[in-house]
């Protein structure tokens, strides 16, 4: 009986629900089919919003600084806070030694914002919310940053995984949780980005189903999704902030070994 | 049970992780105002750290909605 009941209202949930499924902006669709070999590299949607976040960010860090006055214009301003956020951020992680990797954090964290902010724009493909873009920054971020400590340090990079003043008797335990804590790192990472991205993007349009599903009272629910607006601006600000400076602090590991 | 009803109660499961991340949230803020309260002159040194935090906690929530949108779409 109960069961019949369920299977009736689970039947209607899905079947009369929304028109266009929630999950159907993050679809990639192919512009130019590119083929070599088994290789794909068609040049899609997200691709597209790829070329589109760097030529604005080139735009936004060349054009306005042409003129390079000492009383900046609103735009200049926006390029030197994002230059100075940027070389704060590097400095307080990794200190003096972290200067010849600005550029990389710098690529890393305009790259993901724009494409976070731009994913805001109402038809616009985020491509951070596809795992595959993240995973494929967060691995590169973790392969080099464990190759610098290597350089560095050589086999002394080792030490890392050892707590320092922790008896020797307990250091089997300690060594193996450290290992998993440096290798799910990539993994963390990349998660959280994309985790937020698809979650938020998806709550957007269900929100939105609601509003068009319940006509005149759908004012609760828009009222809501302003909100929810507001707050993913936010995140989308706060996702790019969070995997800079996480870099910068694998990095500094990588440096000073703790 | 129906494979249809099934999926709709285990999403609904799965979003039961959320109360952790709500929990932990709540207190990253409890902390951060208490803190605040102690000390108001701290702000600046707190003001970037607080949001690391925020951000790690909250990712724990979103774990649990991938879950429960996998279950309800990804099958």
């Amino acid at each position: 009986m109960a069961e019949a009941q369920a299977a009736t209202n689970g039947g209607a949930e899905s079947g009369g629900g929304l028109e266009l499924h929630p999950l159907a902006q993050f679809e990639l669709k192919t512009y130019i089919p590119i083929h070599i070999g088994d290789l794909n590299l068609s040049f899609t949607n997200s691709s597209l919003w790829m070329f589109i976040a760097v030529a604005i960010i080139f735009a936004l860090m060349t054009l306005p600084t042409r003129g390079r006055s000492y009383v900046p214009g609103r735009v200049q301003a926006v390029a030197e806070m994002l230059y100075d956020a940027t070389a704060n951020m590097l400095h307080q992680a990794t200190g003096r030694d972290g200067r010849p990797y600005f550029p990389l954090v710098f690529t890393l964290f305009t790259f993901l914002l724009v494409g976070n902010l731009q994913g805001m724009i109402p038809g616009a493909f985020t491509f951070t919310s596809h795992i595959v873009v993240t995973f494929a920054l967060a691995i590169a971020v973790f392969v080099g940053t464990t190759a610098i400590g290597f350089v560095r340090h050589g086999a002394g990079f080792f030490k890392f995984f050892m707590p320092e003043g922790a008896p020797l008797w307990t250091a089997p335990l300690l060594v193996l949780i450290e290992l998993i804590s440096y290798i799910s790192r990539p993994v963390s990472l990349s998660l959280r980005l994309f985790a937020n991205m698809l979650v938020g993007h998806t709550m957007l349009k269900v929100l939105g189903g609601f509003v068009f599903a319940l006509g005149v009272a759908g004012v609760i629910p828009l009222a809501a999704q302003v909100a929810v607006t507001a707050l993913e601006f936010l995140i989308a600000v706060l996702q790019a902030y969070v995997f800079a400076i996480l870099s910068c602090i694998y990095l500094g590991d990588a440096l000073h070994l703790h | 049970m129906d494979v249809e009803a099934a999926k709709l109660i285990g999403a609904g499961l799965a979003a039961i992780g959320v109360i952790g991340a709500g929990i932990g949230v709540g207190n990253l803020w409890a902390s951060y105002y208490d803190a605040l309260a102690r000390n108001p002159q701290a702000k600046n040194d707190i003001g970037a750290t607080i949001w690391i935090g925020f951000a790690v906690t909250e990712a724990i929530a979103l774990y649990a909605l991938i879950v429960a949108l996998i279950i309800l779409f990804a099958f």
